[in-house]
This record gives C-alpha cells, structure tokens and sequence, in this order.
C-alpha cells in the first residue's frame, strides 16, 4: 500500500483531538487513508480546504508538524484462499507470524447486494443446543446476536455454535477481545481441527479503541469473497458490538456531533445496519450468517446499543443465569428468532411450533405462578405443577449445555407436557394431540 | 442555462457546493465523481452555498468535483406498468438492475416503454378536461388503469384529438389537447408528479364512510381501520409488527397495496417478492403481486434515499386514488425516515429538539399522514388512501418524539406490548391502550350497523369492558391473593381471558386462523359475549379456572377449524355441552 504512485505529503495540522486531526489539503477523497506520523487514518469530513481524518490507533504522540501521507485509496483487504486458517489485526496484516496474503485487493464496506437478488433463507442451522434449535430456530442468511452481561460466557456458546454448525467458513472479528478470550477462540478452534476453515481479524483490549472500527468490514468482506465468488456458506461471528459502538461514539464525540440516546451518535442504527444487513442468501448457494455479541450492563436492553440492534437483527438469544435450574439458559421470553418459520414444521418435524409455543406458554404460567409465591400467597394445584414443569423445562431444554437433535428436544418437550399437565391445559391442535401426546 | 457548482465540503452523505446560479429547495442534482452521476437532493441554501444530501455513498468525492443542477424536484414516473414492480427509494427497478451487487449512480427505468398495453378511449374530441380527469383506460393485471389529464395540468382544456383503441405502449400521445390559449400539449400513458407535493386534483376530500377490512379480530372488531383512514403501530423489537403488517397487507380489502420498506430489514422484503406471487387475494382471488408495489429502500441502502422512499410510495398511492380505486400504504418504518431526518439535521449542526430529532418533526409527520384520506373525485366516483405506518420507538418507550408526533396525526393507534409478546399473545396488541377513533364517527357507526348488525360498536365496546374489568381484577387477585378476593373476581378475570384467548389471540401462521371474516367474527364475538353475560357458579377458584380453560381450548380449535365445517359445530356442541353443566 506504501509505494502508491501518487502520494501527496502534509506536514502541518490545524487541529489535534484524541481521536482526530485537522489539516489544509486540497484533491483528497472522501474515506480516503493516510497515514498521520506512520498510524493509519481515514477522511471523514472535509470544509473547503480543511481535512478532518479519524486516526485508527490513536493521536498519542501525534506532533502538529506530523507527517501526513495520503495514499489515494479508502481500506482494502487482499482477498483470495490464501485467507483460510489466517489471524490479522484489524488492519488485515498478519499477527501469526505468517506470511502476507497474495489476492485481488478489494474496498472494505463497499455497496449492499440488490434486495431483490437475495433470496429467502431456507437452510436450517442446527447448534444441538434445545433453547436455540426447538425455540429460536437459527436459518442461514440470519443475522442474530446474543444478548449477555459480560459475566455470561457468551464466547464459549458462541464458538459452540460455530464448530457445530455445518458451514464451509468462519470467520471471527473480534472487536476489544480480551487477550485471554483471543486465545480461547484459537485453542477452541485448533482442537476441534476446523482451523483451515477460520479466519479471524483481531483487536484486542491491548490495540487502540478506534481501530476496531475496521473489524467488521475487513470480515465481512472477507465473507463476501467467499459467499460471493467461491458460493460457500460463511459464519461470521462479530464479538463484542457493544464495544464497537462505543468506539463510534468515541469518534463522533470528537467531531462534535450532537449525541442522541445514552450518548450514542445520532446515525447509531444506519453503521450497525450496514454491517449487519451484509448478512445474506445469495442466488447461487452462497451465504452469510451473522452472529454477534451485544453486551448488556445488567441486562439492559433498552440501552441504545442493544435497542438499535433489536430492530436490525433477526431476533436475539438472550443468556442469563437460571436460578431453578443454577444452569444458564437461552431465556424463552426474551430470545427470538425471527426467520424460524421459514423453516419449522418444514425442515423439522410438523409439530415444532406448536410445541415451542406451548412450553414456552407454560413456563410463562410457572412464572406468574413464581410470583405468586414470591408475594406469599397459596399456589394451586395447577401452580405447582407449573412450577416443577418450569425447572425440569429449564434444565433439560433451556439450558445451554444440552446438546442434542431437534426430534429429541421435541419428544422431550411432550414427554414434560405429558407428566404434568393434560392435553387441554397445553392448547395445542388436537390432531398433535392424538398423534404424539405421551401420557 | 442550467445552475452548475463544484464541491466545497463533504460529511458523510451531506455535501456542500457553491453553486454559480439560482437553486430550488428540494431541487435535484448529479456530482460526478469520476464520470459518475450521484443524485442528490438540495435541503438548505445559504448564500451562494447549497447543502445537498446525497442518495448514495460519497466515497471518494472530492473538493471541486462538479455539479449539476436538475431544475426540477424528485419526481414519481407514474403510468401503466407500477404494479408488481420493485423499486428502490428513488423508483429505480430494481429487478432490471445487473449483478448481485448495487452499483452505484446506476439509474434504472421504474415503466416498461416497450411493452404494449389494450388502450380504450373514454372521452372524445370537443370533451372539455382538466388535471386528473379520465381520458382512456387499459387495463393492467384485472385493474382499470385509467389515463388522465396530467396532475401538473393548470388549465382547462378540450380534446383536439384522440387515437382509437388499440395497442400503444406508454410514450404513445394518445390525446392532444388544446388549452384555453389555443396551445396543443400532448397526452401520454406517463406522467411525472413532485413526490413531496400532495397530488389533487379532486373534488373533496370527506369523512370517512367505511371500514377496511384486514381479517385480523383485533383491528377489524376492537379498533377497526376506516378506508382512507390513518393508524399507526408502535412497538419495542419482537412484537410482532412486521408479521401484523404483512398480515393487513396480505388480507387488507383493497385495490392497490404499496408497502415502503423504509430502512428495514433486507430479508422482509424478500419475504413479500417470494410469497406474493404465490399467494391468493382472499378478496378477488388474484395473485397479491398483481395489487402490490414494492419500494425498498432498506436499512443498508443509503440514508437520504429513505426519506424519498415513502414519499415515493404516498405518490404512487395518490395515483391509483385518482383513478377511482380504494390504495393502502404499509410504511415499515417511520421511524427509521424520522432517523434519516435526524442524521442530517445533525450533520448541517442545526440546533436539536428532543432526542437529537429535528424541532419540525412533528410537522412532517402530521403533513405526511395528512396525503392518506377518501376523496371525491371530479366524476363523482370516490377513491381511498389508507395509511398505516410503523413506529420503532427507541427502548419501547412510548414516550418518544416519533410515537408522540405521530400519535397527533393519525386516527387509530395499535399499541404492541412487550409483556404479550413475552407470553406469546399475539398479535401482541394491547386492547386497553389502543384505539381507533373511527368508533365515534356516526358515519362508522351507521355503517357498522348496516354491514354486520344494529348496535355493533355496543356490543365492541361491551367486550372491550369486559377486557378492562378483567385486567383490574387480574391487579387485585396479584394483591390480595386467590383466596383474598370473592369467586366473581375470578370470574371476570377469566372472562377477559376467554375474550383474549379466543377473540383478540390469532394466529398468523396458521392457514385457516390467519384470517377471520367479519361475518365469523361476529359469530365468535356474540357467542363470547353471551358467555361473559352468564352468571356461572364455581365451587372454587381452582373450578372457575379449569373450567375456564377448557372453554378457551374448545374455542381456539373453533378457530383452527374450517369455518362452519363438521369440526367446526362439533367443537359448538361441545361448548354448548360445556355451558349446560354450569349455568345457574
């Protein structure tokens, strides 16, 4: 990228703050790099002559006669199968000690595919993990986080997730990943053999806030190479969105833009959804499925960061500790997957949801019936029954550590029904009723 | 001579020019950026400095590139062919654009101008005609697609001439008219129309007479819709209010839909272009494609263009309007052009009102919902906007600058519960807090009476009673216990679960439930109603709720049934069977 024919060199700032600077230069490009004092940066306003860059690693030590190169081109990232098996930071350049990839360079964050090229996703992914499969059925082409208080170990069930499901690629963007959960993911990955199948992008808590700003285009445009041009199937996992968002607030801080809700910037929904909406089934087989972690200060989802995910994401998988059960669980109230009708009782089994709707109708009853107790009031007969159901429902399909077929979670969920409750009190088609109902 | 300018300034997609002539508010532009045209749209002049914003991604634009002044604002091409077609914010069809990607500054024709349409003439030469009066029809899909006088016609004019009918694609001049000048203009199947300058054109616009139906219990007996009337649904994620929009789109009784996806999901979209052609209108048995235009303009796609995507879409409505027939706009979401709004105030640094939205928010969106309504046209014959948009308040708050805007401007509003999502009652509409105003209308009323029964909204409101006592006796029993409150509490408690349950609960994924016709719905209501008019007596509370519950069970699997089938009137006879064991 260094030896670019056209190089135009500055070497006087108007303007420093920690994340940005300010410079006169004339014939420069919106999203143009440069490099200020040898750290990358980026354009992202420019008023008549005045300059102002993003600088990714920060401005520590930035002198106002630093030297400002721009190179011409906005971010790329060398694409080709050499990428398969690789670590980068979230540069793109190598942290594995191997060599540089050889590819066609391509822009980063570049045009969203046509709507009306997509197709509707119909591949069902299954994780063995019941909360998710009978409950929040997961589709290819789906984007979805998980939802978690950072004490939740929402790495593990994600890389879980990732080594069960049946995809050609992962590829990991870590954003602000602790440098212990970095390790986590490649032990994980290298001892269950997938590693010629990863790709991961990595910035840690040890790199500089802003540069995980380039996280998510650099992997997804890796996916986009190998869902577009090779027609495989790519997870993409994005860990921990919150933290990229904090690092955009942190930039439109600093340009002095007007924050909207919790301190985020106004344009909070648009950056998430470009990302997110990258998440595809494309014509010829190809696809991208998204799934992240948004992390939640105490289970806060009407935080601007968990909200404004909420309304582009297709549903979410909400974690939390389960006291019945001391297990932790795919909570059924909060968790939601959206595109799961596009494949139960089609890719699964006739009577799925019905019987989703039904245990979760009922561990909402063993709720009510929780509160009840909790006020000191007389349970039912019906009540108590409930609430038995309500534990053994949390430990033998909520729990995260179940790991079993789809057909299983069903006869396990009638095999609940059937011990405590009757036909009628489940409210499902009679026709279900007669076929599977286990007394 | 066109007004030309260069680039001065560039945030995002809010672009600066100095500009060497005179602009227009809302005028139109191309930058070209390296033998590219971007379209942009003009928002704020101040001296010899235009601010723009750009519908697409300014990557690369550099101070000094060129631009371009269009002399005229966004406009609709508006013509024969708008049906079953999918386009972006700005019209562009975009199932003839090439490759898997958008590329930008690609421009797109929205009509078809080969293709040949059956034109028949309705007025003759000498007719006297002006702005939005029939001159021909053809006839696209089963709708009567009439050809008017262009809405941008000031005049009064006579028709010089008229071709016979024929075959004629969409640029023939089927009409030359001659105004009262002497000057001939010609007449096409295509007009052109400002999309953010209401169309008229019409004689007056009254009060609403009908109700549309959409076959979901809830809005059609609850808080029913009126044709050409306004609604609104505001709810948190994951209450359901795609599903329920997609469900009024699928089963809404009207001629023409247009559902803008504004800043939403991508795969919602795909959704409606991959079930549509499959599915059956339940009104006329015709493909739901064939009524339906889509604009997308989605989440990814660029923001300015958002703004212009429900403007499109209200335009395209107008449209069919003026042709006699009766349009609903889906708007999926509000919110998200309210955002687009709020992401250039900020980046022209005007000062905010709440929540960082600009201070005339309220303004546009009541301006906006005002474009819906029935209207007289100048034959007399009546055509209908109906427009029922989405809100994304942010954090399921409902006490946020979009929810209370809109909340002024439109008629009905269909409150989504975070708390009856979580049980999974759906759809999730909560039946206290919403309402529809088109109940105290006498018009509605008198309607009602005529198309279901005398004293309809009575018994409406005598429902929506019950619902109400039942949750405050629901909030004592939570105080005082089970044992604490007298047997009749539970009794209406669960009387309002019944009404809920069986009424107000659908669901959208069944084949036979999805959609209820008024006549079924108010067989389900009144047998319900004389249920909860019963006095019963119960043992015990533990009694009342089993019984309770085995009514709700026989009444849902009434609403998986086919309607007055076998299955059906056995599920009754059990009922009735049910009934006859406690009544006292």
């Amino acid at each position: 990228m260094s030896n670019k024919a056209f190089q135009r060199t500055y070497t006087q700032l108007q303007a420093i703050t920690k994340a940005t600077i300010s410079l006169k230069a004339q014939g420069v490009a919106n999203e143009e790099l440069a490099t200020v004092d040898g750290k990358l940066a980026q354009i992202v306003k420019t008023k008549g002559d005045l300059v102002t860059l993003q600088v990714f690693s920060g401005t520590e030590g930035i002198p106002t006669n630093a030297e400002v190169r721009f190179q011409g081109n906005p971010p790329t990232l060398k694409v080709s199968e050499q990428l398969s098996g690789r670590f980068f930071n979230a540069y793109g350049q190598p942290i594995d000690g191997g060599p540089e990839v050889e590819g066609e360079e391509r822009e980063v964050g570049g045009p969203s595919v046509n709507p009306y090229k997509r197709r509707q996703p119909s591949q069902l992914i299954p994780t063995g993990i019941a909360g998710i499969d009978l409950n929040n059925t997961l589709v290819s082409g789906q984007k979805i986080p998980f939802f978690a208080d950072p004490d939740q170990p929402y790495n593990k069930v994600m890389a879980d997730v990732a080594l069960r499901a049946d995809v050609d690629k992962i590829i990991l963007g870590g954003m602000g990943l602790s440098n212990d959960d970095y390790l986590f993911f490649r032990h994980e990955f290298e001892a269950a053999g997938a590693l010629d199948k990863i790709v991961c992008f990595i910035n840690t808590t040890e790199e500089p806030p802003v540069e995980r700003l380039l996280i998510p285009d650099m992997a997804l445009a890796a996916a986009e190479y190998f869902a577009v041009d090779r027609n495989e199937k790519v997870l993409v996992l994005l860990t921990d969105m919150t933290l990229y968002a904090d690092a955009l607030s942190i930039v439109s801080n600093r340009m002095d833009q007007i924050p909207s809700k919790d301190s985020m910037p106004g344009s909070l929904y648009s950056d998430l959804a470009k990302i997110y909406e990258k998440a595809v089934q494309l014509p010829d087989g190809g696809s991208i499925t998204i799934i992240a972690v948004t992390t939640l200060n105490d289970g806060d989802i009407t935080h601007a960061i968990p909200d404004n995910t909420g309304y582009i994401t297709e549903g979410q998988l909400f974690l939390r500790a389960d006291s019945d059960s001391g297990k932790v669980i795919v909570d059924p109230f909060r968790s939601l997957s959206r595109l799961k009708q596009l494949v139960q009782n089609k890719k699964t089994r006739e009577d799925h949801s019905q019987v989703m709707n039904a245990g979760v109708r009922l561990y909402a009853d063993a709720q009510n019936a929780k509160t009840k107790l909790e006020n000191g009031f007389d349970l039912s007969d019906y009540d108590l029954r409930c609430l038995d159901y309500a534990k053994e429902y949390a430990t033998r399909i909520l729990s995260i550590d179940v790991n079993i077929k789809i057909d299983e979670m069903l006869d396990t969920a009638w095999e609940l029904f059937g011990k405590y409750f009757s036909p009628a009190e489940t409210g499902i088609k009679q026709v279900l009723i007669d076929k599977y109902w286990k007394a | 001579m066109a007004t030309k300018g260069i680039v001065t300034g560039i945030v995002s997609n809010l672009v600066t020019v100095q500009v060497d002539g005179p602009v227009a508010e809302n005028e139109l532009c191309f930058i070209n950026i390296a033998g590219t045209d971007l379209m942009a749209e003009t928002i704020k002049v101040t001296g010899d400095k235009a601010s723009v914003q750009v519908f697409e991604s300014t990557r690369g634009l550099k101070n000094g590139d060129t631009v371009e002044f269009l002399g005229r604002m966004l406009e609709a091409t508006l013509g024969p062919g708008l049906l079953s077609s999918v386009y972006d914010g700005l019209q562009n069809d975009l199932t003839t654009m090439e490759g898997v990607f958008l590329k930008r500054g690609e421009y797109t024709d929205p009509l078809d101008h080969e293709k040949l349409w059956d034109y028949t003439p309705l007025a003759s030469p000498g007719d006297k005609v002006k702005a939005a009066d029939w001159i021909g029809e053809v006839k696209e899909g089963w709708l009567p697609h009439k050809i008017m006088v262009p809405f941008s016609f000031k005049d009064e004019y006579t028709i010089k001439s008229m071709v016979p009918a024929g075959q004629y694609n969409i640029d023939t001049v089927v009409a030359v008219l001659t105004d009262s000048e002497g000057e001939d203009v010609n007449v096409t199947m295509t007009q052109k129309w400002p999309v953010k300058v209401a169309v008229k054109g019409y004689r007056n616009k009254p009060r609403p007479q009908k109700i549309m139906e959409t076959g979901v219990r809830v809005i059609d007996s609850f808080d029913p819709i009126a044709e050409g009337g306004t609604g609104f649904i505001p709810g948190p994620f994951g209450c359901g209010k795609t599903v329920l929009q997609h469900a009024i789109a699928k089963q809404g009784e009207a001629d023409v839909i247009v559902m803008a996806a504004c800043g939403e999901r991508a795969n919602e979209v795909v959704e409606i272009f991959t079930e549509f052609p499959e599915l059956i209108d339940p009104h006329t048995g015709r493909y739901l494609m064939e009524r339906t235009t889509i604009i997308c303009n989605t989440s990814n796609m660029p923001v300015a263009a958002r703004e212009a995507s429900v403007y499109t879409a209200m335009t395209i409505c107008e449209y069919y309007r003026a042709m006699g027939l009766r349009c609903m706009l889906l708007a999926d979401s509000t919110s998200r052009w309210a955002q687009a709004l709020r992401e250039m105030s900020n980046r022209m640094e005007e000062l905010p009102g709440a929540d960082a939205f600009p201070v005339d928010l309220s303004a546009i969106i009541s301006n906006f919902y005002s474009r819906a309504g029935m209207v007289e046209l100048n034959n007399g014959k009546t055509g209908a906007v109906t427009f029922i948009g989405t809100v994304s308040p942010a954090g399921g708050n409902l006490k946020e600058p979009v929810t209370e805007s809109t909340k002024k401007a439109a008629r009905c509003f269909y409150a989504l519960e975070q708390s009856r999502a979580d049980q999974k009652r759906y759809p999730a509409i909560n039946p206290i807090e919403s309402y529809s105003k088109y109940l105290e209308y006498p018009e509605i009323i008198e309607y009602l009476d005529r198309k279901i029964e005398k004293g309809w909204v009575d018994k409406v409101l005598k429902a929506k009673n019950y619902v109400r006592r039942g949750k405050e006796m629901a909030d004592q029993i939570n105080i005082l216990g089970d044992d604490g409150v007298p047997m009749s509490y539970h009794e209406s408690f669960w009387k309002s679960e019944l009404i809920d349950f069986a009424f107000l609960q659908q669901d959208a994924f069944d084949a036979i439930d999805a959609v209820t016709p008024i006549e079924r719905q108010k067989y389900m209501l009144e047998l319900i109603l004389d249920i909860c008019n019963t006095k019963f007596s119960f043992e015990d509370y533990e009694k009342c709720r089993e019984y309770f519950k085995n009514m709700i069970n026989i009444m849902r699997q009434m609403n998986y049934s086919e309607w007055q089938s076998e299955k059906f009137h056995s599920y009754r006879e059990q009922l009735d069977q049910l009934l006859s064991e406690n009544v006292k």
